[in-house]
């Protein structure tokens, strides 16, 4: 069993108003000194047996068409090998 | 015989009936068509109604983009069929890379229903060709994820090709970049528009009559073709 | 290792945690003696949520007997009270069906779901009796808007609905927001829905037909809200004491719609003999209700519902309140296509039961029993109590502390100020920030919405056949007399939907109080249904269904009494509704009705002077049926183009709303005998303002003359007095010979209230 772990966080030059509202209630709870807020999304995905070669090439693929959408988020994907 | 326009429902469409009443309205045959088949009926043109087709779950649009019914609208669209894609529909559209951009969250972060002012800039496109260049419509607007975002080349370049059709007047409802409310492809054929036209199709129930030349401008562009 | 049947009848002494579970003793022993033995704890389960308050309305039912016993004779009814949801005729073979329900205590704990689950689960009642679901409406009341925990709850409950709503594709047409101190810690969400359906199409939740499967279909179930209903909605909040952390339902709007797709899909075909939504105590009550309705027994093999989670008890998959279930009934001929509809939309389903006619619920888990009950003893014959009740020791004092002593406005000016300072007050503030949060658009039906006086939709596209709905209460007055208040509740709501042109024909209620326990709100809820009854009578229209919650208060402090009344009504063609804008200049403004010196319970004593005492506005129901029959006279044969009904605030509030509205200025006058201030803002009920075209003046005031109804011309539309009133180029609302405030100004004080707050 491998888990592939894909983190998807929007392009820096993208608004992210859900990170900025997260940076204003850090705030108001007595947070100080708080410099930016990002918000993004993880994927993990459970594999049967493990995740190398062409299945990774897939899996990248995927990430990058459907996990992701490359016009605005980048994504990182890496695989946990489970015993 | 007139035109035959599709309208595709995906799970989770919901203005699907509501574009079919625009169609009729404006004198063509409205056919309905499932995301599951990929078969587009003969149909002269398509639309891909408002909603929140998957719930937009993972990103709008992002899982209807791969639903059987749009391989054969990709390749249509390419091939120079009228695709017009509404709200939901413009999501699904740039998520197919059929246009560029993307839709992100309203810059609020409050989904937003409001009638609203446009003004449209390109009226040769199949979509918007029965309109006046300059014209200020108002049609509803209804969105949580309507902010329309690209690459600053990327809206140079539509800006320079006047493939911007419709902008945001007096009102920014959603922080769209350069208040852009709808885009085309370069051929024209391929409009995504944020607000809703089929909205404002009967005085009954609509702030205007604006909607329907979208309707009706596709149906003179396939019968002039 | 379940509890099962032989269990306990093998082990009779066991220890029970019925109290745990929100049973009193004498209920415990009463199940003891039903089934002549100990329950099982899957019984135990199943009796505990099913007779809990929010279930089995044992604290009202005694009660809400009224609304059967005085129910006015009528043609219009196609299914009464006892059904998920009344169903009424509205002609030409369509028949509508509305209800409105409380989720309050969830919204309260987590505002977005608790707020969204509300909405689902009323549109999953209506859906139920084989309709589709066609609009929503959402009335809301919360502490003072400026409270720290308003703007905790408020923005989540707004966003909740809108949402949830808004992926139904279903428009949101309607509602109220009020803001007062009582709701502080007890905010009230009522979720209404209406449905429309062909005559044929009606479903009803019975199990019948020895042989005929139960299919369970829609999402999984899980852990969500296990012993919500019972534990939550039947306990108050405690003041600083520990929290009451039940699991709270997450709802999934997707879900639904695949949902309603699939509904519509095999009601449409024929396939279903009966339907049941799951709602709160999920299985249970589903179960119990489809066989204490049907034919008298039902079988159920627990383990093949699907889960979400694998690690539930027979006991909690029983109690899961795991939302977007539904369960039908179906014969075996047409099971078949019943899955391949479900399949077509992506919807699971499957077969977990199976009607009988051994008069019993009897349920197995992995072929052991762990339930074997009479199910109309879960069902319907849960304890009915009859609460002790007593009219308040402050009853008296209150109604004594008049506002006639307050200090009031004299001359124009502060006439002007005041004017201005009450369409700014949150109660009568513009609520677009709340409403723009909603969809009126979807399905291209709606007609009217907020800030109309009644939303309204139509029906049928080929005639215009529509449906208006307006839900309305004021709490204030309720408090000063439940009885009255009441009735000015339903008055009202008749009002609205009349003012739009519609026919009033049905009356649901969400009967919202504190404690049932506390003999003071006990007796606040028995008047408030005696008058709401009593006016249901007078008025010829009877109450189809709806809603009691209780427990609405934070340790001995209930909230204002509040028995929200919704009416529905008919329109024969939507062409002819009145909207409340005025048209063109030299339109004639009417006032229509008497007023009379009430400033008890007003916006103006409230929000001025923080002041509540004395009686509430007198009541004339008969009154109310003749403006209601002028105002529907007057719409239909063209002779209105515009109507407000008088509530909150008074006249000034109905003219300038109007004026604002349509962005069109007005020069008024005020009769001679009655102060202006009276005549400007106190909130005599029976009034509307209307709106007629010069042509159609002299029919309209002998209509009104020769029916009695007092009918004064109070004003003109003019969009060019704005130069001759000292604002030249703008649009004036004129008071003659006591002020002039522009439409701007009008504007920029009603629509700055909630935005500065909740912007903030």
């Amino acid at each position: 069993m491998a888990r592939v772990v894909v983190d998807v966080m929007l392009k820096p030059e993208i608004l992210d108003p859900q990170g900025r509202a997260v940076q204003g209630a850090l705030g108001r709870l007595g947070l100080t000194g708080v410099a930016d807020v990002r918000q993004g999304k993880q994927f993990i995905i459970t594999m049967d047996g493990d995740v190398a070669g062409e299945r990774l090439e897939q899996l990248h693929a995927l990430a990058a068409e459907l996990l992701s959408n490359p016009v605005i988020e980048n994504y990182v994907l890496r695989v946990e090998a489970d015993a | 015989m007139s035109p035959r326009i599709g309208v595709v429902t995906f799970p989770g469409t919901l203005d699907d009936g509501d574009a079919a009443r625009a169609v009729r309205f404006a004198g063509g045959e409205p056919v309905a068509l499932w995301h599951g088949d990929a078969d587009l009926k003969s149909v002269d043109a398509v639309i891909l109604p408002g909603g929140f087709s998957y719930g937009d779950y993972l990103r709008c649009g992002a899982i209807s983009r791969f639903a059987p019914v749009m391989t054969p609208v990709i390749t249509a669209a390419g091939a120079g069929m009228p695709v017009l894609g509404i709200c939901n529909g413009f999501q699904i559209l740039c998520e197919s890379h059929l246009l560029p951009g993307a839709l992100t969250r309203n810059q609020s972060m409050h989904f937003i229903c409001r009638d609203q002012r446009l003004r449209i800039e390109n009226t040769s496109t199949a979509w918007t060709n029965g309109f006046a260049h300059g014209q200020e419509i108002v049609i509803p607007l209804k969105n949580g994820e309507g902010n329309f975002n690209a690459d600053t080349a990327t809206l140079d370049e539509l800006e320079a090709e006047g493939r911007v059709i419709a902008r945001y007047v007096d009102v920014n409802p959603n922080g769209s970049q350069r208040d852009i409310a709808g885009i085309t492809n370069a051929r024209g054929n391929v409009v995504g528009l944020m607000p809703h036209p089929e909205h404002a199709i009967e005085d009954l129930t609509g702030p205007s009559l604006d909607g329907l030349v979208f309707f009706s401008s596709v149906l003179n562009a396939l019968v002039g073709a | 290792m379940a509890d099962t049947v032989d269990n306990a009848i093998a082990d009779p002494e066991a220890t029970q945690p019925f109290a745990e579970l929100g049973l009193k003793p004498d209920e415990y022993q009463r199940i003891r003696d039903i089934l002549g033995r100990r329950p099982t704890s899957s019984e135990l389960a199943m009796y505990s949520v099913m007779w809990s308050e929010h279930c089995s309305y044992k604290s009202s039912k005694v009660h809400l007997r009224q609304f059967g016993e005085k129910a006015p004779k009528t043609d219009a009814l196609l299914v009464g009270i006892g059904e998920n949801a009344g169903v009424v005729d509205i002609g030409d073979g369509w028949a509508v069906t509305f209800k409105v329900e409380s989720h309050n205590h969830p919204s309260y704990v987590e505002p977005y779901q608790g707020a969204a689950t509300g909405v689902g689960g009323i549109v999953r009642d209506i859906m139920s009796m084989g309709a589709r679901p066609i609009a929503v409406m959402d009335p809301l009341r919360f502490g003072p808007l400026d409270a720290a925990d308003t703007k905790r709850v408020l923005p989540g409950i707004v966003a909740g609905i809108g949402g949830y709503g808004n992926c139904l594709g279903l428009p949101n047409i309607g509602g109220e927001v009020v803001f007062d101190p009582s709701y502080a810690g007890n905010p009230l969400v009522n979720a209404l829905c209406v449905g429309a359906m062909r005559h044929e199409d009606i479903h009803l939740a019975s199990a019948k037909g020895v042989g005929n499967l139960v299919i369970l279909y829609g999402a999984r179930t899980g852990g969500d809200g296990i012993g919500g209903v019972s534990v939550l909605a039947s306990e108050t909040f405690s003041d600083g004491g520990p929290t009451k952390r039940p699991s709270v339902q997450v709802g999934d709007p997707f879900m639904e719609k695949l949902l309603i797709e699939a509904t519509l899909d095999v009601l449409g075909a024929g396939l279903v003999e009966g339907i049941q939504d799951l709602g709160g105590a999920g299985i249970s009550c589903a179960t119990s209700e489809l066989a204490s309705n049907g034919d008298g027994g039902m079988h159920v093999w627990l383990d093949r519902v699907l889960l979400r989670d694998r690690s539930l008890s027979p006991e909690e998959i029983l109690m899961s309140e795991s939302q977007e279930r539904m369960c039908a009934v179906v014969t075996p001929a047409k099971l078949e296509e019943f899955l391949a509809k479900c399949a077509k939309w992506d919807v699971e389903a499957v077969v977990i039961g199976e009607v009988n006619d051994s008069g019993r619920l009897t349920v197995d888990w992995h072929g052991e029993r762990i339930v074997d009950v009479p199910p109309r003893s879960v069902a319907h014959d849960g304890p009915v109590y009859q609460r002790p009740l007593h009219r308040p020791s402050w009853q008296d004092a209150l109604q004594a502390d008049t506002p006639d002593d307050l200090l009031r406005p004299v001359d124009g000016e502060q006439l002007r100020a005041t004017a201005l300072n009450l369409i700014g007050a949150p109660n009568l503030a513009s609520k677009a920030w709340i409403t723009d949060q909603y969809d009126r658009y979807v399905q291209g039906n709606t007609i009217l919405a907020q800030p109309e006086d009644a939303g309204m939709v139509r029906v049928d596209e080929q005639t215009g056949l529509g449906v208006a709905v307006s839900c309305d209460c004021n709490g204030r007055f309720a408090k000063l007399d439940p009885y009255t208040g009441a009735q000015l509740a339903l008055a009202e709501s008749y009002r609205n939907v009349s003012a739009s042109g519609a026919i009033p024909l049905a009356v649901t209620n969400c009967l919202n109080f504190g404690s049932p326990e506390d003999p003071e709100v006990m007796w606040q809820f028995a008047e408030a249904v005696r008058g709401l009854a009593d006016g249901c009578l007078e008025l010829g229209i009877p109450v189809t269904g709806g809603n009691v919650s209780f427990y609405n208060q934070t340790g001995t402090t209930a909230i204002l009494p509040t028995p929200v009344v919704g009416v529905l009504a008919v329109i024969d063609d939507v062409d002819r509704r009145t909207p409340i804008s005025w048209g063109p200049d030299g339109e004639l403004i009417y006032l229509l009705g008497d007023t009379r010196d009430e400033f008890a319970g007003s916006e103006w004593a409230h929000h001025v002077h923080g002041h509540l005492g004395g009686m509430p506005p007198r009541v004339d129901l008969a009154r109310e049926r003749l403006l209601s029959e002028i105002m529907i006279a007057g719409s239909r044969d063209g002779m209105l183009t515009a109507a407000h009904d008088i509530s909150d605030g008074g006249l000034m509030i109905t003219l300038s709303e109007m004026a604002m509205h349509s962005g069109i200025g007005a020069r008024c006058w005020l009769p001679d005998d009655i102060d202006p201030f009276v005549q400007l803002f106190a909130e005599s009920a029976g009034r509307a303002v209307v709106v007629v075209p010069r042509s159609e003046e002299l029919r309209f005031t002998e209509m009104c003359a020769a029916r009695g109804l007092p009918a004064h011309r109070i004003g003109v539309v003019d969009s060019e007095l704005g130069a001759d009133a000292g604002y030249p180029g703008q649009q004036v609302l004129q008071i003659s010979d006591l002020f002039t405030v522009t439409i701007d100004e009008l504007r920029a004080a009603h629509t700055a209230t909630l935005p500065a707050i909740l912007n903030a």
